[in-house]
């Protein structure tokens, strides 16, 4: 199967381009950075199938972050048949920058020049022949967003596959075509001999990973040391020298007025940006998004799922009864996963909702902005601004969160990035907090889930100063941020991005919660002869062996803590436990009720702000590990979490009591 | 270097880069993104927080440390 690669700016339409193509789950943000992993779809065109890869979204191909690596790795030894370069048209000069680069690397390349709606909006005259002419390569004009121009770049996409690669006419000056001629023949005969015209542009652009790449050859090795004291004027001639290249193009193809309009976008900025009103602003935003989660997935959906989970128990019962099914059976289908797994599910509607709204904000490139004003505010704390785009992702799942740390350059600032996501409270955590909302604090939910937010980010940002005077010290490195302008939200990318949330959700409730599930319930049923779910059940003894330790917190049940330590395994797996061990398996009304019976509200806010802050799921640690490339530091993440949260916990349980709650 | 950085803009100022003093990483990611000696920009923002600029009709934020370090006339 051939494979089509993606390439393109941050912001250019790129993922909605892939939306386009595919058709697969994806999830589409607003902001430089976000597509952090690759990404795979099928496209099929004339009876073939076509395998399109979604590469991160860079400025540059250079090692400059983690996301330009994986890109321009893909594009060496991926060996795609052919690029596709998304160009957003109304910022046609920085994006060709990009194109230069797959020009020096002698890829097929096919450009689909997008937004060209908004181009004709902003009075861009674009003449695509002398465009096409001059660079070499086959352009398409789309706009993905409105799937516009995707059959016929889909076609020259196919059809460059069998051309031959376009030429890099790009003039380096005298002196660096020399420099270049040279080295290029010393890698002929080489292993890089391929690609030998770009390995020779980036050595001299001082690129590492290239030079550690040909550490061995000796002739080149002795070349780079004759050149030492002109690296860096090489590295800065060579993107002039790029620019130059552009800007002669652009020069014969494309007119822009002189003047540049107030935008729509520029009215936006001077109110969500201003220096008073920033913060206020988010703080109102996030504060009705999850108002309106509320109402709509809990009040208005959450129910109807409930009842439908109710009946399917009722259901099974009396056809296990009807059939006359051994005990065991009967209590491991209706306690273990209905009441288990179900007391997931009913959560879905409200994972839905919040998803949508959070998407729109993300499509509508609000996140940006997020960002911005929160910098002064990261600053003070001796973070980088754009943290709290890990953190904002964070909010979805930890996992994402900790690799969308990738886009922060320096290592200090991406490691207290990575260490206070999990504070960040997830989606799985959100049911739990609904069951102990609904039992005690039914009228105020909004507020409690808006302060249980807060307070996780509050944490998050003292353990990053913390961390900024402590184990990391050091200055941040500076901030550079794009902020693209608005754009209307696409329904299809939000609620494709809500899909794939719920997706994921589902999937987890029927592999990884079923499988603790059923864990949890052999556990709890053993030894042979107890009754299940009680004390005596190795499941009771694990908790009672554990519940001392959360004694001065106020939950020190046996039943609190075996659901904590489920909770390691999968967040959403404190609810599916204490669905288990409290209400024999029933979930929503009868779990709430049963909760009410051995919770107190003091107890209850405690026991939140330990499922908020305590350890993260066995995922998150997975990926810290991954990510950090090391063991301490995924030992550091299981334990001080839990450390602050049964700390704080205790805190608030012991201050409480004796104030008289 | 001249006197006058990017930080002692006003808003609706419009300047061009003189030179950048960032360290050779940075200097690299502003040329790449555009902000080269020589380049038009206009200044949006200055007040609190990173600086907004209008770099041929794209918003681009700056920290304030950086823009320090840019040299416009």
């Amino acid at each position: 199967m051939d494979i089509i690669a993606l390439v393109g700016n941050p912001n250019s339409g790129k993922t909605t381009l892939f939306n386009a193509l595919t058709g697969a789950n994806q999830h589409v943000g607003n902001w430089p950075g976000v597509t952090v992993e690759k990404k795979e779809g099928k496209l099929k065109f004339n009876d073939s199938f076509y395998n399109i890869v979604d590469l991160p979204g860079t400025y540059s191909l250079g090692a400059y972050s983690e996301d330009e690596i994986v890109a321009r790795d893909f594009i060496i030894k991926g060996n795609p048949h052919v690029v596709i370069n998304v160009v957003d048209a109304t910022n046609i000069e920085r994006n060709l920058y990009l194109t230069t680069q797959l020009l020096e690397m002698g890829t097929k390349v096919v450009i689909a020049l997008n937004m060209m709606d908004e181009a004709k909006q902003k009075k861009i005259e674009i003449n695509l022949d002398s465009l096409s002419n001059q660079l070499g390569v086959p352009i398409v004009a789309t706009v993905a967003s409105k799937r516009k121009g995707i059959d016929e770049l889909i076609e020259k996409a196919v059809a460059t596959i069998n051309e031959d690669p376009p030429v890099n006419s790009i003039s380096y000056g005298e002196e660096l075509d020399k420099e270049i001629a040279e080295i290029k023949k010393l890698l002929l005969g080489s292993r890089d001999e391929k690609f030998k015209d770009w390995i020779s542009i980036k050595v001299l652009e001082g690129d590492e990973e290239v030079i550690k790449h040909i550490q061995e050859n000796n002739g080149l090795k002795e070349r780079l040391i004759a050149i030492k004291d002109k690296a860096v004027d090489y590295e800065l001639e060579i993107v002039n020298k790029r620019y130059e290249f552009v800007n002669k193009v652009i020069e014969k193809s494309i007119k822009k007025p002189d003047e540049t309009l107030v935008t729509i976008t520029d009215k936006i900025d001077k109110i969500v940006t201003n220096k008073y009103l920033g913060i206020p602003i988010f703080a109102i935003i996030m504060y009705v998004i999850f108002q309106l989660t509320f109402v709509i997935g809990e009040d208005l959906l959450g129910g109807i799922v409930e009842g439908w989970i109710e009946s399917l128990g009722i259901m099974m019962s009396s056809f296990l009864y009807a059939i006359n099914s051994p005990d065991l059976v009967t209590s491991f289908v209706i306690e273990g996963i209905v009441g288990g797994v179900g007391a997931v599910i009913v959560f879905i509607p409200l994972i839905m909702t919040l998803y949508f709204f959070l998407g729109i904000l993300e499509d509508t490139g609000y996140m940006a902005r997020a960002a911005y004003v929160m910098d002064g505010v990261m600053r003070a704390l001796g973070l980088h601004g754009k943290t709290f785009i890990s953190m904002i992702v964070g909010f979805g799942c930890n996992v994402p969160g900790v690799m969308a740390t990738r886009t922060l350059e320096n290592k200090k600032d991406r490691m207290i990035a990575l260490l206070i996501n999990p504070f960040m409270s997830c989606g799985a955590r959100i049911p739990i907090y609904l069951v102990f909302i609904a039992a005690f604090f039914e009228s105020k939910g909004g507020i409690v889930l808006f302060s249980l937010y807060a307070l996780g980010i509050l944490v998050a940002l003292i353990m990053g100063k913390i961390f900024s005077k402590t184990l990391f010290k050091g200055e941040s490195s500076h901030f550079i941020m794009e902020l693209p302008p608005y754009r209307l939200p696409s329904m299809r990318n939000v609620l494709r991005n809500m899909w794939d949330k719920v997706w994921d959700f589902l999937k987890r409730a029927g592999t990884i919660i079923f499988a603790v599930v059923t864990l949890l319930w052999i556990l709890s049923i053993f030894p042979l002869g107890v009754e299940p779910y009680s004390q005596e059940s190795i499941l009771g003894r694990i908790g009672t062996f554990i519940a001392p330790i959360f004694k001065p917190a106020g939950f020190g049940t046996w039943q609190a803590s075996v659901s904590l330590f489920a909770g390691i395994a999968a967040k959403e797996a404190v609810v599916a436990v204490l669905g288990m061990v409290y209400a024999g398996g029933g979930e929503g009304a009868a779990l709430v009720s049963a909760v009410q019976d051995v919770f107190t509200p003091l107890t209850a806010v405690s026991f939140l702000i330990m499922t908020l802050l305590y350890t993260p799921c066995a995922a998150t640690i997975a990926t810290v590990k991954q990510e950090t490339k090391s063991y301490k530091w995924a030992a550091f993440i299981t334990i001080y979490p839990f450390i602050i949260g049964w700390v704080l916990s205790i805190i608030v349980y012991q201050v409480g009591t004796l104030l008289g709650f | 270097m001249t006197n006058k950085t990017l930080s002692d803009l006003h808003p609706n100022q419009e300047c061009k880069i003189h030179s950048i003093y960032g360290g050779r990483n940075v200097n690299k990611r502003l040329y790449e993104l555009g902000l080269n000696k020589g380049a038009k920009v206009k200044v949006l923002k200055n007040d609190v927080g990173p600086i907004i600029l209008s770099l041929s009709g794209n918003k681009l934020a700056l920290g304030r440390g950086l823009a320090d370090k840019i040299s416009v006339v």
